[in-house]
């Protein structure tokens, strides 16, 4: 009897140890950091993704599945910045996962790596939802990318030094790409420079600050907190003599500011894909910077 | 003769100029081409030297404002005696309640704890104070105060003071110091997280708002896709409903678990069930002197589902949440052998319907069956039910502030009250995270 159980724990610790064993498990809270992850590791990683481009980052509901997927990761992927801020925090503190607290090698941080923009001199509530650390939508300049790609490249390594040659490959292979892409992009957006754009909330500074694009106005004007109706008659007035070539936002962010200043203005109202997913075309890193340029290029005059 | 001789030397002649000619044009087209190629390469030589051009001053541009940043947070970061100070939170809550039938206990059940409907007119409540950081690698601290202000002297009370560690292996967490019970939904949240005004009629029936514990809590999380959480609690302080048992023995150990997951893309839920077994020891009250010492058994269902289209809960969300307490006390009240068996429970939902605004609507309802026996004292059987319905809507204009408005239908005394409550929660510091 006691054999036997014993015999079934054995088999039963033998599948979790070989489940878990077999690639590394990592938490990912923003789908371009998976989409980096799937270049640089490939099959040797087992992802699971917290947002989709549905989902404001920012604002995320601790769901228990989240805490179960952290519990299980070797390694978490976010943004930063206090990005996650509203709910990661929590997920650390509920999984009981020592692998992936703040300061492990399993926790990694992308913004660490990039410079951010954007970062507040005065850090006060009344100007909203700020970030005291800069901007957190780093991932739309392809600088931050490689950069990014570098770091977690070399922590993958770290944490699992066994597959390190492959990981290496990969990112020569990658960065490789990624700029032969990142020259055509550039070569491409030329004409971009200087386009004038409208912006829901400051989601495309690093888009904007890499391909020289103009954001005359932003329908938030304060981060988090929509612009009030006075605000936003002083956007138009402001915008109406010389009309930008159209609004542009994320998937998830609220419609009606843009559609109302679209119907005043006849001016495009731009959906940029923002991250992985975001447009059906979306569904890479490279996919993502093509559709985003296509759609700006569409609308350029 | 010259005519004669002449045609064929002009034709001659002709030849010669006519093959001269296409050599020239060849030449002249190949000249063309050559230049043209070179045209061309040298625009787009020069067009990629202006690509480097404009790179190179983009990253010099960088490498210098990096080479700042750097050395502005090198300097800043430094010498700062601040730079360890640990996120600091206040959270201040307030409002008016316009109240005719107050009371300060359920009927059928001892009190414990600041419940019921609070005072008639404007109150400021209690101001809470919360500090929480990493201790070291090993443990998290979080410490949280509450400062209210009762018939003119400031009360300060001990919210939570606890520890928690951070490096256990196997998904394990051990909890220490005063902090809230895992047993129940609700309980782990502070009031002002609270989707109403005041705690439903359970929580304050059978935990005076809230069951808190001085001791020991240990957790663990399954290495599943679908959260299983299993845990137990130690208290050996006096919270209700157990007493301190002058810290011989343990007044209430606690046995928790909880189980959640999604469905679909816009569905989550969470399930939980505990049981608390407290041993209390002259168990009484202010408001009621008479003592209660024996045991007493308490059961807790709990569930929560959550609704987002796509996960976004920005622009709409809703959630519907219920508990059910049951609980069975056997000893002496006042002297007299006391078998009790009392149930609550409470359902609510909250929609929020759009950004910044939500409506909810809560019943909540006690029963105590505590038998004839009791008649006479502060446990006489009520004979009837205690329930109310609630129906509240706030505004949110960001994440830290929020005013609600309450509307209670009160059948907790046997003349039921139409209640108005009026509430502010503002929260100042460091940004908290939200429990789901």
């Amino acid at each position: 009897m006691v054999g036997s159980m014993l015999r079934v724990l054995t088999l039963i610790i033998g599948l979790v140890v070989t489940s878990t064993a077999s690639a590394l498990n990592v938490f990912v809270c923003q789908p371009e950091w998976d989409s980096l992850l799937q270049e640089l590791a490939g099959d040797k990683v087992e992802s699971t993704v917290a947002t989709t481009a549905f989902q404001d980052p920012h604002r995320l509901q601790a769901r228990p599945s989240l805490i179960a997927a952290v519990r299980q990761a070797d390694l978490i992927v976010c943004t930063g910045a206090d990005m996650e801020i509203g709910w990661l925090p929590l997920l650390l503190r509920r999984a009981g996962n020592a692998k992936v607290q703040d300061g492990n090698p399993g926790n990694f941080v992308a913004a660490n790596y990039v410079r951010r923009v954007e970062i507040p001199v005065t850090i006060d509530r009344a100007q909203g939802d700020v970030h005291p650390q800069g901007n957190p939508h780093i991932h739309l300049n392809p600088r931050n990318i490689e950069r990014v790609a570098d770091a977690l490249a070399e922590r993958l390594i770290n944490i699992d030094p066994s597959n390190s040659a492959e990981y290496q490959s990969r990112l020569d292979d990658f960065q490789r790409r990624w700029s032969d892409a990142t020259e055509d992009w550039e070569e491409r957006a030329i004409p971009l420079e200087g386009m004038r754009l409208a912006a829901h909330h400051r989601s495309f500074s690093y888009l904007a600050e890499w391909l020289d694009l103009d954001i005359v106005a932003t329908l938030e004007p304060k981060p988090g907190i929509p612009a009030s109706a006075a605000q936003l008659a002083t956007i138009l007035e402001q915008l109406t003599p010389n009309p930008p070539a159209g609004v542009i936002r994320t998937p998830y962010e609220n419609e009606k500011p843009s559609h109302w200043l679209s119907a005043r203005i006849d001016i495009a109202e731009i959906v940029l894909p923002f991250t992985i997913g975001g447009t059906p075309g979306s569904v890479d890193l490279f996919s993502l910077y093509d559709e985003t340029i296509r759609m700006l290029e569409e609308h350029n005059r | 003769m010259l005519l004669i001789l002449g045609m064929p030397v002009s034709s001659v002649f002709a030849q010669d100029l006519a093959s001269e000619v296409a050599e020239l044009r060849s030449l002249l087209t190949q000249v063309q081409t050559d230049y043209d190629a070179r045209i061309s390469d040298l625009e787009n030589r020069l067009a990629t030297a202006e690509r480097q051009s404009r790179r190179a001053q983009r990253d010099a541009e960088e490498a210098v404002e990096l080479a700042e940043q750097t050395a502005i947070d090198q300097s800043s970061g430094s010498s700062s005696p601040n730079t360890f100070n640990p996120a600091i939170g206040a959270v201040l809550v307030g409002g008016y309640a316009d109240v005719d039938r107050s009371w300060d206990q359920v009927p059928g059940f001892q009190p414990a704890g600041e419940i019921g409907t609070g005072e008639d007119g404007f109150s400021i409540g209690e101001a809470e104070i919360n500090l929480k950081a990493n201790v070291d690698a090993k443990y998290y601290g979080n410490l949280t105060v509450g400062i209210g202000d009762e018939d003119g002297s400031v009360e300060v009370g001990l919210e939570e003071a606890w520890l928690q560690t951070t490096d256990l292996p196997m998904g394990l967490s051990v909890f220490g110091g005063r902090l809230f019970s895992a047993a129940g939904y609700l309980n782990g949240f502070h009031f002002h997280a609270d989707d109403f005004a005041d705690r439903p009629l359970p929580y304050q029936a059978f935990f005076g708002g809230r069951y808190s514990v001085d001791g020991i809590q240990a957790r663990w999380v399954a290495p599943t896709s679908l959260l299983v959480e299993v845990g137990g609690e130690i208290n050996w302080g006096g919270g209700f409903p157990a007493t301190s048992n002058a810290h011989n023995s343990p007044g209430a150990w606690t046995l928790f678990t909880n189980l959640g997951g999604d469905i679909g893309n816009s569905h989550s839920w969470q399930f939980g069930v505990s049981w608390i077994r407290a041993d209390a020891i002259d168990r009484a009250a202010e408001e009621d002197p008479e003592a209660f010492t024996g045991n007493s058994d308490l059961a807790v269902v709990d569930f929560v589902w959550k609704w987002a289209p796509d996960r976004n809960p920005i622009r709409q969300h809703f959630k519907l949440q219920g508990e059910y307490f049951s609980r069975s006390e056997t000893g002496l009240y006042a002297g007299l052998p006391y078998d009790g068996d009392q149930d609550g429970w409470y359902l609510q939902g909250v929609w929020q319907f759009a950004p910044m605004w939500r409506v909810g609507l809560r019943h909540d309802v006690v029963d105590a069956d505590n038998g004839p026996l009791l008649a006479g004292t502060g446990l006489a059987d009520p004979g009837r039910s205690s329930s109310r319905d609630s129906l509240m809507i706030d505004w949110s204009p960001s994440e830290f502030s929020r005013l609600r408005m309450q509307y209670t239908n009160d059948k907790v005394l046997p003349q039921s009250d139409n209640q108005l409550y009026l509430q502010y929660i503002m929260s100042i510091g460091a940004h908290g995270a939200h429990q789901f």
